[in-house]
């Protein structure tokens, strides 16, 4: 059979790996800049992650407090990821995102408002000022849905329930990528002279998760297989607040929202636990009782946050040591209660549900708990890889040429601790920035031939699975490399556990040789499970390296046998890369030196 | 329709742990050529919902069973199918909810064609969007590109956008379920983005001519059954059609509307 016979082929400019927001929006950029313009995704359009973001987008518009501005955005940021940030990420970051929402209203978003008719920006956890625009609590499928719908009439052509399984390079540069659509089982070949990644988490290699089937983490392990680097990868969010019950939605997001809303955490014996507990970098930001959290919760802007408002890491933490301690809920979580605001408004329950309507919805329809009346139990659950892709920050280019990334996809600018809300509008503000670099780059580079033994290698490795009808169900490996990552690699980790993980690892790769699938290839989970096992693999096994090489507590990592921040550590990223003979070698890259006259900001904002 | 054989019915599950009751599926299977229920029996514990069954069932007895699914809380609308001959989502339908000791019948959205299980080619709606002129805003009010905009003027828009596009209106609308005038209708779903489009304070396009000549608003005779299927509780029918319905009528048979809007511009 010819090439052409076995691979349906098709040709872009620039080619964009996912559907969330920063795809989108980097689609959307290239787009504008004339280039052709082809979009992969897993799943239909407008389901990707992204729709399920919740709380809101941070962007300093000062709409609700005129003190801030992208100044306190960029300190915020720095300070929420200890420093480990890119600094010139995090101002861009900070300088743009106002603009970037705006953008999003003159695509037809339409964000809840203030009384003077502007956008409203809600409290969050780690921001100095209310700064999320947000739309209730389905702020993701606004934004999705307005990109989604202003980008199907910018001539992109978007490809759904297509995987991409492998990018194909030659002579080290991107020329392209090799994927299967799940309706048919048919294998594709894209050529392109860039490719923008915007594929999202890795959730999926933990028991407990908020994220969905698709964060298997495909572009981390794509992009390393292709020569780039994997940056902060020990840095894996906990969210402090997922489902604990019923046990099938165990790990199912409970946005921050309800804290910023006003939501309390109290253990098993009433106590609002997070007073116990404040990090000294924050303490002159905390309230120092529960009457002055409220005022602030209400606007007061002489009132300091209460510390359910603190970063996610920290509080995280402190409900997995209540947990511990025998002072958790009847189901091993801790109880986040909003409807105790009724003792200071008088129509709480129709203000819950109008601010926190799928909240609301999720708990009494998948719980049977009324979330105006009572308690929710809540405890902490994967939620977000600060790690990825390394790219330049001027570009968003990684070190293959021709191979951009954008959103969750790629490190830098949430270091070692993402704050809430800051993802939305990294999407948007580094997928423009992806999409037009990618375009750029394409202009000035010619096409490059695709490598057609590459393809057909990587071919066979994907189909193997159907000639061992008997092998290992995929199924079982995936449950168990969960488990290992979970008990071993979580929220508090020890050398030799991590270890132990590794070993695990290594005995789940062999097993992987041995897998088995049946049926045929048209739409077919249990081989596409086979598929996307090697990707979650090699991103279980970058966290738990580079985690174990960072002897050192900060931001999302917790380590028990070091559960100190070193200043030493606080000079360097941890970057893994595919060696020559093909093993993950974890080297440590100072930090980037943060201008002076951005020094000066950090020390202003103190 | 040839029917196919029953294999993984005769699989049988772990025995049930504690407090796990066993539950009996009828599960459509096959693509669009070929296909019939095939039976499942899983052991469902507290706080199931349907869509861990199926999960339980690809797991454990048929790895090739096809759905579609992503978020698990209701947020994505990617897991329509028919509970029991309700068009419902899978994800949001708690175990206890269901008849005990029923058969619980699954299957793939009717009105669209099959691909395989419990997966249907929803195709036609992304291209139907497509055809719908896109959002044209008035010029920004405020120096910094900004607009002033009101909560109660945007209440009625931001129901509207709280679709999920899970298409489980259009699967029930007896215009496409039964009639298949998927060539001339656009569907409840699309009525309605129209209508968030119309009703967007910003808005200046008009797209009251292409509902009624090219959308086939005509062809609703507001039986509600979109309404009643809507996960998200929009009213499609009385706060989104309607109100368009008669927008048609004032545009197209009220000559002193019509004559008074040439005059003061659209909206
Ligand atoms: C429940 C929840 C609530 C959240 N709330 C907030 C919030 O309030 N504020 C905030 O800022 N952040 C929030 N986040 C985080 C934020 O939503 C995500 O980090 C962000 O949406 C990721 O966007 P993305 O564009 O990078 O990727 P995603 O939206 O995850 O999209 C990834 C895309 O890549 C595609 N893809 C992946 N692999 C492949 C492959 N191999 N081939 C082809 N396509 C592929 C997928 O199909 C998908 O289209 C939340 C996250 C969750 C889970
Ligand atoms: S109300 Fe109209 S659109 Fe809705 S189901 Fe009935 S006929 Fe269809
Ligand atoms: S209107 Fe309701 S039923 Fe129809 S697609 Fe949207 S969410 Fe689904
Ligand atoms: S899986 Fe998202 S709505 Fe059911």
């Amino acid at each position: 059979m010819s090439f052409t016979d076995q691979y349906i082929v098709h040709e872009h400019d620039v080619l964009v790996i996912g559907a969330g927001g920063a795809g989108l929006r980097a689609a959307i950029e290239a787009s504008a800049a004339g280039v052709k313009v082809g979009v992969i995704c897993k799943s239909l359009l407008g389901k990707a992650h992204t729709v399920m973001a919740e709380g809101g987008m941070a962007a300093a518009m000062g709409n609700v407090d005129d003190r801030d501005n992208w100044e306190v955005h960029f300190a915020d940021t720095m300070r929420g990821g200890q420093y480990l940030n890119n600094p010139i990420m995090v101002e861009h970051h900070a300088k743009e995102a106002p603009a970037r929402v705006l953008e999003l209203e003159s695509w037809g978003a339409v964000f809840d408002r203030t009384k003077e008719g502007k956008i409203l920006q809600r409290n969050f956890g780690g921001h100095r000022y209310p700064r999320l625009a947000h739309v209730g609590d389905r702020t993701g499928l606004e934004l999705i849905r307005t990109l989604q719908d202003h980008g199907i009439h910018q001539g992109m052509e978007v490809f759904m329930e297509m995987t991409v399984v492998s990018l194909l390079t030659t002579g080290g540069r991107i020329s392209g990528v090799l994927g299967y659509d799940r309706e048919r089982g048919r294998m594709h070949v894209w050529k392109a002279k860039a490719v923008v990644l915007a594929t999202g988490g890795i959730g999926k290699s933990f028991r407990i998760t908020s994220n969905s089937w698709e964060g298997t983490g495909d572009g981390h392990a794509l992009a390393y297989e292709a020569g780039a680097e994997l940056m902060d990868m020990e840095f894996v969010q906990f969210h402090p607040t997922g489902m604990v019950w019923p046990p099938s939605v165990r790990g199912i997001l409970v946005t921050e929202g309800v804290r910023g809303e006003g939501g309390v955490l109290r253990n098993s014996e009433g106590k609002r636990f997070m007073f116990d507990d404040v990090p000294d970098a924050y303490r002159n930001q905390v309230a120092k009782d529960e009457e002055e959290g409220w005022r602030y919760v209400c606007g007061d802007k002489n009132a300091n946050r209460p510390p359910e408002l603190l970063t996610r890491d920290h509080v995280a933490r402190c409900i997995n040591r209540e947990i511990k301690a025998g002072r958790g809920s009847p189901h091993g979580g801790v109880y986040l209660d909003i409807g105790w605001i009724k003792e200071k408004l008088p129509n709480a329950s129709a203000h819950i549900q109008r601010k926190l309507p799928s909240m609301y919805h999720q708990f009494k329809q998948l719980a049977g708990v009324d979330i105006t009346t009572e308690a929710m139990e809540v405890g902490p659950t994967t939620h977000y890889v600060m790690g990825g892709v390394a790219v330049d920050g001027h570009t968003q280019m990684s070190c293959v040429p021709g191979l951009f990334a954008a959103g969750e996809v790629t490190a830098g600018l949430h270091g070692a601790n993402r704050l809430g809300g800051n993802s939305l509008s990294d999407l948007i503000v580094f997928g423009k920035l992806a999409g037009e670099h990618a375009a750029k780059f394409v202009k000035e580079h010619g096409a490059v031939e695709v490598d057609q033994a590459q393809v057909e290698a990587h071919t066979r490795a994907i189909m193997a699975p159907f000639d061992r009808p008997n092998g290992e169900n995929p199924y079982g490996i995936q449950q168990d490399l969960q488990n290992t990552m979970q008990d071993l690699v979580g929220i508090v980790r020890v050398q030799g556990e991590m270890e132990l993980a590794l070993a695990k690892i290594e005995e789940y790769k062999a097993r992987l040789k041995n897998v088995g699938v049946i049926g045929h290839r048209e739409y077919n989970p249990g081989w596409h499970t086979a598929i996307d096992l090697p990707c979650m693999l090699t991103v279980s096994e970058s966290i738990t390296r580079s985690a174990l090489d960072r002897k050192e507590s900060r931001g999302a990592q917790f380590r028990d046998d070091y559960p100190e921040k070193s200043a030493e550590c606080s000079t360097f990223n941890l970057v893994a890369k595919k060696a020559p003979d093909g093993s993950m070698q974890v080297t440590r890259r100072p930090i980037l030196q943060m201008r002076d006259d951005l020094k000066a900001v950090i020390e202003k904002m103190k | 329709m040839s029917t196919q054989t029953a294999t993984a019915a005769i699989t049988t599950p772990k025995p049930p742990a504690d407090h796990a009751r066993p539950v009996h599926f009828r599960i459509w299977r096959g693509d669009k050529d070929t296909g019939a229920f095939v039976e499942y029996t899983v052991n469902v514990t507290e706080g199931m919902v349907l869509l861990d069954c199926v999960h339980r069932i690809q797991a454990e007895q048929a790895s090739d069973l096809a759905c579609r699914w992503n978020c698990k809380a209701g947020k994505c609308g990617s897991c329509s199918a028919e509970i029991n001959g309700k068009p419902s989502l899978m994800c949001m339908t708690r175990m206890d909810t269901l008849p005990p000791d029923k058969v619980v019948t699954v299957e793939p959205m009717r009105s669209f064609p099959l691909i395989r299980d419990l997966v249907t080619d929803v195709s036609w709606n992304f291209r139907v969007k497509k055809t719908i002129k896109p959002f044209k805003p008035r010029k920004p009010d405020n120096a910094d590109g900004s607009w002033t905009m009101f909560q109660q003027d945007i209440d009625r828009v931001q129901e509207f956008r709280k679709c999920i596009e899970c298409f489980l209106c259009q699967d029930v609308c007896h215009v496409i379920r039964d009639h298949h005038k998927e060539d001339e209708f656009i569907g409840p779903r699309f009525l309605m983005y129209t209508a968030a489009l119309e009703m967007h304070p910003l808005d200046t396009e008009d797209r009251v001519g292409d509902l009624k000549n090219r959308d086939g608003i005509g062809y609703c005779n507001i039986t509600k059954c979109c309404t009643k299927v809507c996960p998200e509780h929009i009213g499609i029918t009385d706060n989104a059609i309607i109100p368009m319905k008669e927008r048609v009528v004032d545009e197209f048979y009220d000559p002193i509307t019509r004559l008074f809007r040439i005059f003061k511009g659209k909206k």
